[in-house]
């Protein structure tokens, strides 16, 4: 019997909404981001996976069917961005010179740290795309050898730090023009760091949502330079 | 009906996409090509907007359970995730706050440039 709901494709469909379900009502008890839905609920799959000896190949033949929607989800991502067009329009240098400071930041910083750690070119492509969205940032992953998975890991990191910490840091920096902090926060922390930015105030909220798919896209044109050097 | 026609532009414009990444001898995604031939679309008002929003919103909004699946499959991968646990959680958290820091400085700068030239 347990063999036969396991192998069912809709067990690790259903195992992935029950999951996920779980992850928001514990968010919204506790209103922190660390209680993420989507970490709470990948904890609670692989255990139950673990607990009912079932590997990860037979889990995914279903849940595979949820990956299906990762494309058209990222396409519909241009929906939000053309309606923040007008903003974009309005402070293109702002915008642009902001983001592009911050990709290349990101670029640098994880190239040194990388050569101080010594990763190999593998471990180094898997975080290279560790600040933008997950859709994008998989798809990076993937084209350049990385281990997308760790990806997805290194990016919900990031989300849930710079989600955390970034009232206290734009703070401490002085950086107050509310442009100013909603792009600092999406170009670092993407959806994530999006949902505090949205708490902080509507400007913030906007520009951290249209940060995300420009620093998206930026960090597409940069990751092929930066993928070479190591 | 209205939302699977909605879909189906979406699917469309994924499949172009997919074309796409074929051709071109690019290291990018065909989701990111999708992206940019939509806002095209959307500027162009080949696509409009009331086409498609209500499918896109859909999800945009259910966006994080799509990632699950792949989260998962963290467990098929330990052996990588222990040779690189401290390198991993170290760039990740303080390249975070480097950006942070860099990007709203930039731009605060040249929005103030911009205000005391006015």
């Amino acid at each position: 019997m347990k063999e036969f709901i396991t192998q069912s494709v809709y067990f690790g469909v259903v195992i992935t909404f029950i999951g996920y379900e779980i992850g928001l009502l514990l968010q919204k008890k506790f209103k922190t981001a660390l209680m993420n839905p989507l970490l709470i609920a990948a904890i609670l799959i692989i255990g139950v996976l673990v607990l009912l000896d079932v590997p990860y190949e037979e889990y995914n033949k279903g849940a595979g069917y949820i990956s299906f929607f990762l494309t058209p989800a990222t396409v519909s991502l241009a929906i939000p961005l053309y309606r923040q067009l007008s903003i974009l329009k309005k402070y293109p240098l702002a915008i642009f010179g902001g983001i592009i400071a911050g990709v290349l930041t990101a670029m640098v910083s994880i190239w040194l740290l990388s050569l101080g750690f010594g990763l190999n070119h593998e471990q180094y492509v898997t975080l290279l795309p560790k600040s933008i969205t997950t859709a994008i940032g998989m798809g990076i992953s993937d084209k350049m050898g990385g281990i997308v998975t760790l990806t997805v890991v290194a990016i919900s990191i990031t989300g849930i730090s710079g989600n955390v910490l970034c009232e206290a840091i734009l703070k401490l920096f002085k950086i107050t023009e509310p442009i100013a902090k909603g792009l600092a926060i999406g170009t670092s922390a993407h959806a994530l760091g999006t949902a505090k930015a949205m708490e902080i105030g509507e400007i913030e909220g906007a520009m951290s949502s249209l940060a995300i798919v420009v620093t998206g896209i930026v960090t597409v044109l940069s990751v092929s330079v930066f993928a070479k050097f190591i | 009906m209205k939302y699977l026609k909605q879909l189906a532009i979406i699917l469309l414009v994924s499949l172009l996409a997919e074309i796409l990444e074929y051709i071109i001898p690019l290291p990018v995604a065909a989701s990111v090509y999708g992206l940019v031939l939509m806002l095209v679309g959307l500027i162009t008002h080949i696509i409009p907007l009331e086409k498609v929003e209500g499918a896109a919103d859909f999800l945009v909004q259910n966006i994080s359970i799509l990632f699950i699946p792949s989260t998962v499959g963290i467990m098929a991968c330990v052996e990588e995730l222990k040779q690189m646990v401290i390198p991993l959680l170290v760039i990740s958290f303080v390249t975070t706050i480097l950006i942070m820091v860099v990007t709203g400085k930039v731009s605060q700068f040249i929005i103030r440039r911009k205000a005391a030239k006015e």
